[in-house]
């Protein structure tokens, strides 16, 4: 029977290991019958994506620095090998030196602002820009941002300052491809403990927080946002494009936390 | 060997593909067991999944050797 992702083939770039949200939206898009092509970037990813490339019965698995425009087209050409054209990009890439997620925002270093920006915004322009002859009338290009880019949040610093550029991007993406009937969307996803996210100071009472403060009244999981990702990636979602998807429990609707007796 | 290190020890030859006999006390994860940074991240985002505690960021930098592991986890599950 046909899926919602039957003939469909894309590229995941960013894969950690199985507590990433790549790996949730990977396992939604291979569930519904996608061919998955997966990026890493390094030898110390390569053995933690390897395990996981294999349950997906990835046919292409390429190291991809996307700070190096040479590397990215590399690999645009080897998926052009073996696919005439793509479906989908999930792009789960951020970078930025962990010592400046937390304290003060205002002690950013020049070097750390641009490799930041560099690497978590840039990266997700330059990945569409090189891919955009190989996406098919109806491909989908998502990218993953955190309410950070919207309100202030302890510790997230250049980042969040980063993916508020990451968002605005995603407009000017989505307005440029439309034309082309690709669909440019970011998910902005609440906190969950992935790797990346154990760089941030006191992730671990950022995330306690949110859990108790969201409407929903709790975190959120890896495969919640695969869900939401299969909608935005798959036919479900073809008039959606340069949107914020907020996967947070509904975090970003509060203003202020609840009040105690309000749960009694 | 108490309950804790035995847990313990499964997540450490598990997640670093080490020989059991190798996990002796003092055994650093990365100097002895072949860890490298994230090792050591995802080794401590395990013990908390497997024991239901929160290791906050200066204790985990604390936790170099199985037996940093062990007297942290069986301090955090006694309170």
């Amino acid at each position: 029977m046909d899926q919602l992702m039957t003939g469909k083939r894309g590229l995941i770039m960013g894969l950690a290991n199985d507590k990433s949200i790549a790996w949730g939206i990977a396992q939604a898009l291979h569930s519904a019958g996608a061919e998955i092509a997966v990026t890493y970037h390094g030898a110390p990813m390569l053995k933690r994506v390897t395990p996981l490339a294999e349950q997906l019965n990835a046919p292409i698995v390429l190291d991809c620095d996307v700070s190096d425009a040479a590397s990215v087209a590399q690999a645009r050409d080897e998926v052009a090998k073996l696919w005439d054209s793509i479906d989908f990009i999930v792009h789960a890439i951020g970078f930025s030196d962990k010592s400046e997620l937390r304290g003060r925002y205002v002690d950013t270093s020049r070097d750390n602002f641009l490799t930041t920006m560099d690497v978590s915004v840039y990266s997700f322009t330059s990945v569409v820009q090189v891919f955009e002859p190989l996406l098919a009338p109806g491909a989908s290009c998502l990218t993953l941002s955190y309410f950070g880019a919207e309100k202030v949040m302890p510790n997230y610093n250049v980042m969040g300052v980063a993916k508020a550029a990451l968002e605005a991007s995603v407009m000017y993406l989505a307005a440029d491809l439309g034309k082309s009937q690709v669909r440019v969307n970011a998910i902005s996803a609440g906190t969950i403990k992935t790797l990346a996210a154990s760089g941030i100071g006191d992730f671990r009472k950022i995330m306690n927080h949110t859990e108790g403060s969201s409407p929903l009244r709790r975190s959120v999981t890896q495969e919640e946002v695969g869900k939401s990702a299969l909608y935005l990636l798959s036919d479900l979602g073809s008039a959606v494009t340069g949107e914020v998807l907020h996967v947070d429990a509904g975090y970003h609707v509060v203003g202020m936390p609840p009040l105690e007796q309000d749960d009694a | 060997m108490s309950d804790i290190a035995d847990r313990v020890k499964k997540i450490v030859v598990e997640h670093l593909g080490v020989e059991e006999s190798k996990v002796v006390d003092a055994a650093s994860f990365i100097d002895d067991l072949g860890a490298d940074s994230l090792d050591t991240v995802e080794l401590v985002m395990a013990f908390e999944e497997e024991f239901g505690i929160e290791i906050p960021d200066d204790a985990a930098e604390t936790i170099q050797t199985f037996q940093d592991a062990t007297k942290f986890i069986t301090e955090a599950t006694e309170s």
